[in-house]
């Protein structure tokens, strides 16, 4: 059994180094950072099955994750550094020069945890099917998991994707939606309406899920559902609720927060909030 | 000059074609991705070999790259096939991001390049393709002469670690280098020596300056030529070589005179041996419907504009 509270610690660490990695460079994203804490801690913590300390890129007999709205990249430097992919003590260069920890993920300086580069949005689907599909070839039981942002949804690639793995029958991935309802200019269904996301994905093919997000125990049911889902012929989805800027409360219910840091005071009030726990960076 | 006898008339495409079934025979991992055009970039016999390798995506380029980017993770190495201009412009931020940063490596094979499309047109007509493909860091970039060249050159990138553009066409064309050439990716093949003049050729502008050189020397002129198979990474020495000895350059290409071989070819020159240079380019327009060779003559990448950018580089020479 996961030890809840261990997990909880550890989010609410998480959250303390997104919004000092971001205050530190005065640049980054937080907001989405925030609102995907829960579902990168309990990934890592419970649900993949990985090898942190011999990374390779092919990943062979692992559990691949890959992030496609790259740029909540704190959460993931973060989380990857707190399961031991990097020293904990490399956050500190996020978007620094000369850093691993590039303002959006890549593998161009050799991070352990990364696959591809993302960031230009709706390209992660196709990325990650691939990869199942070389699982399938290599005759691996393995998943790959791949996280979206909701806003992301509005470009056509996605779509190609999900239509592509419906018809091939990819039925060892879970991808997730990141579903904050914000994006930079606003609210999402004000930017461009997505409509019912589950009859879409239904639609071209999927077996839909959903999930509140911001809730570390229905996360872990959640993903364990979604395992049971995986090789029966349909790729699964999660629509996974979630807050933008959750646990910091000046940069909940906004879209405001997606990509703005926080000066001094607002970072003083994030970290009162949000205690240290296990550690600083 | 030296003299090539033509073996026989055949499509680029169809060298790529023979040289991927050879390929699913001899590398397991190999794998190919179609984007609904297995009939023109003769795919079919990989696709018949081995259907579970093969991976038909329909008409999505995008997704198509995006796999292909993901198939790499796991050791397999993806074969994309459709149109040159379904290769590149349309797919250049998936390309740039998920396959030349990320360091992947999928070889991107293009059929249908340039003018020589034909009727289709403009739309279709992608003169663009290596300028954009020779920008992106670590990306080799290769556009080989004939049937036999592009037979040979496939079979060649599967053994390079790395994102590949592979450019070849739809027309018949003169089959002339051997079949059991040795294809070195980076290394320019000297098809005839001289000493007035180097041109530099690429793709079906190679048995262009093959008949151009013939033509020349009938009137005296010695023409070095030279196929630069590889555009990236250039075979510098390959070229500087052959203009310290010439004093004058011709490029020659089916491409637009920005961003091809010509532009190319004039940084290694400009930065170390400045010398006159010739293009025979597609001069900054768009193509049209037509017969290929009727294109080729009026958008200037003829035997003729070889000539006549030879004898303007003789002239400017000092």
């Amino acid at each position: 059994m996961a030890d809840i509270a261990a997990l909880k610690d550890q989010v609410t660490q998480v959250r303390r180094d997104i919004v000092r990695m971001v205050h530190a460079v005065n640049s980054g994203h937080p907001g989405g950072s925030l609102g995907c804490a829960e579902y990168f801690v309990a990934l890592y913590n419970e649900i993949l099955r990985h090898d942190p300390e011999n990374f390779t890129i092919d990943g062979k007999n692992e559990d691949l994750f890959f992030l496609s709205n790259g740029h909540i990249s704190p959460v993931w430097y973060s989380v990857l550094a707190r399961s031991g992919y990097f020293p904990l003590d490399e956050l500190k260069t996020f978007r620094k020069i000369d850093t691993r920890l590039q303002g959006h993920p890549t593998t161009h300086e050799g991070l352990p945890g990364v696959r591809v580069a993302s960031g230009s949005l709706g390209q992660g689907l196709s990325v990650a099917l691939g990869a199942a599909l070389t699982k399938k070839l290599n005759g691996e039981d393995r998943l790959v998991y791949s996280l979206h942002g909701d806003g992301e949804l509005q470009e056509g690639q996605i779509w190609e994707a999900a239509m592509f793995a419906a018809a091939r029958g990819i039925d060892n991935i879970i991808s997730t939606i990141d579903y904050n309802g914000r994006q930079i200019d606003g609210d999402v269904e004000d930017v461009l309406d997505l409509g019912d996301l589950d009859a879409k994905w239904t639609a071209f093919g999927w077996d839909v899920m959903h999930m509140d997000g911001n809730d570390i125990e229905k996360v872990l049911e959640g993903l364990k559902e979604a395992q049971n889902r995986t090789g029966k012929g349909k790729p699964v989805m999660i629509i996974m609720r979630t807050e933008m800027g959750n646990g910091v409360d000046f940069m909940m219910g906004s879209h405001k927060w997606h990509g703005v840091a926080p000066n001094d005071e607002q970072l003083e009030s994030a970290l009162e909030q949000n205690p240290e726990t296990i550690g600083d960076y | 000059m030296k003299d090539y006898p033509i073996q026989n008339v055949k499509d680029t495409r169809s060298g790529f074609g023979e040289g991927l079934a050879e390929l699913g025979k001899e590398n397991p991992d190999v794998v190919a991705l179609c984007a609904d055009l297995i009939g023109s970039l003769k795919m079919n016999a990989f696709q018949d070999a081995y259907p579970e390798r093969f991976f038909q995506v329909g008409i999505s380029e995008a997704n198509m790259m995006g796999v292909a980017a993901g198939l790499t993770i796991g050791g397999k190495i993806p074969f994309t096939g459709t149109f040159a201009n379904f290769s590149t412009g349309r797919v250049y931020d998936q390309i740039r991001q998920s396959i030349a940063y990320s360091g992947k490596n999928v070889k991107i094979c293009a059929s249908h390049a340039g003018l020589t499309l034909g009727e289709d047109g403009a739309t279709h007509q992608i003169l663009e393709d290596l300028g954009m493909m020779r920008m992106l860091p670590g990306m080799t970039v290769i556009n080989p002469c004939d049937f036999n060249q592009t037979k040979a050159a496939t079979k060649a990138i599967v053994k390079h670690e790395g994102p590949v553009y592979l450019r070849f066409g739809r027309p018949k064309v003169p089959n002339f280098t051997a079949v059991d050439q040795k294809f070195e990716i980076g290394k320019a093949w000297m098809v005839s020596e001289g000493t007035d003049v180097s041109i530099f050729a690429t793709g079906h502008l190679v048995w262009k300056a093959i008949e151009a050189g013939k033509l020349l020397a009938e009137e005296g002129i010695s023409a070095e030529i030279i196929n630069i198979h590889t555009i990236k990474p250039l075979d510098e020495k390959a070229i500087l070589d052959s203009v310290r000895k010439t004093k004058c350059a011709v490029s020659a290409e089916e491409h637009m005179v920005n961003g091809g071989l010509g532009d190319a070819v004039s940084q290694v020159l400009s930065r170390n041996f400045p010398a006159p240079q010739e293009y025979v380019a597609v001069n900054d327009t768009f193509g049209e419907s037509g017969k290929p060779e009727a294109l080729m003559t009026k958008y200037g990448i003829d035997t003729a504009n070889v000539i006549n950018a030879v004898k303007k580089a003789i002239a400017r020479k000092s």
